[in-house]
């Protein structure tokens, strides 16, 4: 079982990457999945979680998710290194949307907001991060089921356009 | 052809409402129940589902025209939550009494005071009473399947009953999980068009509804709902199985053991948290203790029988409430003694409190009930009724 978990402010689609990862994993890797926000009121610009669990077997489990195999910040004003101590494992992962450079071996950093400006044309980078998470989480979802799973959910009109940032994002991680 | 999607509880719920071709739906807006009738009017928005949609002022108004409706014979449904149910409560009644299959989804959520939006499971215990058939779903398939079940229950002419549906408020109705959408034919099948009873209106007879019956008659109106509701339980198993047999999905009618044959450590839940649960059973069986977890999924009519049977090889039983009967106990708790009293059935049993108000419950927490069981089940004193997940000692 792969339990993420994505920080963003209202209104950044942090929920709306933890969804698309959630259709890829359950519709088109075939595997089972669940994405949840975190529950209540929610505003734009405050921060806000999202979370998945992804697994061969169905997934029952229904408690809150605490730690984590992947950590995705869309936003850096929300990150510090104390997050670290939410990872499961010593594997784990933590992608970051920042202009800093961070030297840690599970920290991975890249300027997904200059990606959406420059192929979007707008600063929404959950599925440039989405990309940047699928390079690093390969046994967790599928390049393709990513792909398959931002089609079928965007309009057509922005799916080629987001698919684009994916692809960018993608080919700059990866282990 | 059925088709797989990502839903959440309350999206999984506007699916089995469309799938089963409700004549009106009248419904008021309330967290966590919104996403599911917003998700119902924008199919009659856009034509997928030809219904009348009201959109009422409160939710006293949302169950008045529901009964209206329904006087007709119109297949209806409604939703709601929490202080939108108490609303309502006063037309519940009239509902049940004037036997209509009304269904309603209630999200369940805390009540005030202090105000909260999160989920557990007081708001339901208040409406026990009502006449209402309570069914209490896991998961959002689970919710999906029996939204349409529910009418076929409700319709059934040996019922003729109203049903609510509870799902867990956020953890169920906002949470996304592959669903298996049934197809419109497979369901036309399943959920023939609802063509009334000759207990309510048409043209051709007009009659007076929801009359009033002094002592003379009061009594055998009641007596007569309530040997019905009890004679629900074989028609909620029946379809079921029915279900089953067409969909490839069954849920074991009022009572579902997970585990439980030989477990001589038993847990009951209702809803979402049995899914944690059966995590922790599963963990504990490959450490090989005997315990296992029975499903509680209908609470009215009480299934006294199903319960006795599944549970009568266990030696300790907790019950998991999220409520509190204020000045008693655990809800549950307080129904299964009884049905364990009724069926001569001498166990052990407490009571684990947790999840009020939205408070998780952990897995951590589950594991800790099925130790005090097992030290229970050693002759070790524990607490008849203790509380989980609380922060800090009151």
């Amino acid at each position: 079982m792969f339990e993420i978990r994505w920080h963003g402010r209202g209104g950044q689609g942090s929920f709306t990457g933890a969804k698309l990862l959630g259709v890829a994993a359950s519709l088109y890797d075939e595997k089972f999945a669940q994405a949840f926000p975190s529950f209540g009121p929610e505003r734009r610009g405050a921060p806000v979680l999202g979370f998945n669990r992804i697994s061969d077997e169905k997934i029952t489990d229904r408690s809150e998710l605490t730690k984590c195999d992947y950590i995705v910040f869309l936003d850096d004003t929300l990150f510090d290194e104390s997050v670290l101590d939410d990872l499961k494992s010593d594997d784990g992962i933590v992608v970051v949307n920042t202009q800093r450079q961070i030297e840690h071996k599970n920290i991975k950093c890249i300027d997904a907001t200059k990606i959406a400006l420059e192929v979007l044309g707008i600063p929404i980078s959950n599925t440039v991060m989405l990309g940047y998470l699928a390079s690093y989480a390969k046994e967790a979802v599928s390049y393709q089921a990513c792909i398959d799973a931002i089609k079928a959910s965007m309009k057509a009109s922005i799916a080629d356009k987001n698919i684009e940032a994916f692809k960018s994002a993608y080919n700059q991680g990866g282990l | 052809m059925s088709r797989n999607a990502f839903l959440n509880g309350d999206e999984a719920v506007a699916y089995g409402v469309k799938l089963s071709r409700p004549h009106v739906v009248a419904a008021y807006p309330i967290t966590p129940q919104t996403i599911a009738v917003e998700k119902i009017s924008s199919f009659v928005q856009n034509g997928e589902l030809q219904c009348e949609y009201m959109h009422v002022e409160s939710e006293h108004s949302a169950m008045a025209c529901s009964i209206g409706a329904s006087s007709v014979g119109a297949r209806t449904f409604t939703a709601t939550s929490s202080q939108g149910l108490l609303y309502m409560a006063e037309c519940l009644p009239y509902a049940s009494g004037a036997r209509l299959p009304i269904v309603m989804m209630n999200a369940n959520r805390a009540i005030a005071t202090p105000w909260n939006i999160y989920g557990d499971q007081m708001d339901v215990m208040f409406l026990l009473n009502a006449g209402w058939v309570q069914i209490f779903v896991e998961d959002a398939q689970e919710a999906l399947d029996m939204t349409i079940q529910s009418f076929k229950v409700a319709e059934h002419k040996a019922v003729m009953a109203p049903v609510m549906i509870n799902l867990d408020g956020f953890v169920l109705t906002h949470t996304y999980e592959k669903v298996n959408i049934p197809s419109q034919e497979a369901v036309d099948q399943f959920l023939p068009a609802f063509t009334g009873a000759p207990h309510m209106m048409n043209d051709e007879t007009p009659m007076s509804m929801c009359i009033s019956a002094g002592n003379q008659h009061n009594m055998e109106f009641k007596l007569k709902q309530h040997r019905d509701l009890l004679s629900a339980l074989e028609i909620i198993e029946s379809v079921d199985r029915e279900f089953e047999e067409q969909f490839g999905r069954g849920y074991g009618g009022a009572i579902e053991g997970y585990k439980h044959e030989d477990a001589e450590i038993l847990l009951i839940t209702t809803g979402s948290v049995t899914g944690t649960a059966r995590v922790v059973v599963d963990q504990l069986r490959s450490e090989g203790k005997r315990v296992g977890l029975v499903k509680l999924r209908v609470v009215r009519p009480f299934p006294v029988a199903q319960l006795g049977a599944t549970i009568k090889n266990a030696k300790v039983i907790g019950v998991v409430d999220k409520n509190i009967s204020f000045g008693y106990e655990g809800t549950l708790y307080t129904n299964i003694n009884s049905a364990l009293i009724q069926s001569d059935i001498k166990k052990e049993t407490y009571n684990f409190i947790g999840g009020i108000g939205g408070r998780d419950i952990t897995k951590e927490a589950i594991l800790e009930m099925y130790e005090n069981l097992r030290l229970a089940s050693v002759g070790e004193s524990i607490e008849k009724v203790s509380y989980y997940n609380v922060r800090c000692a009151l």
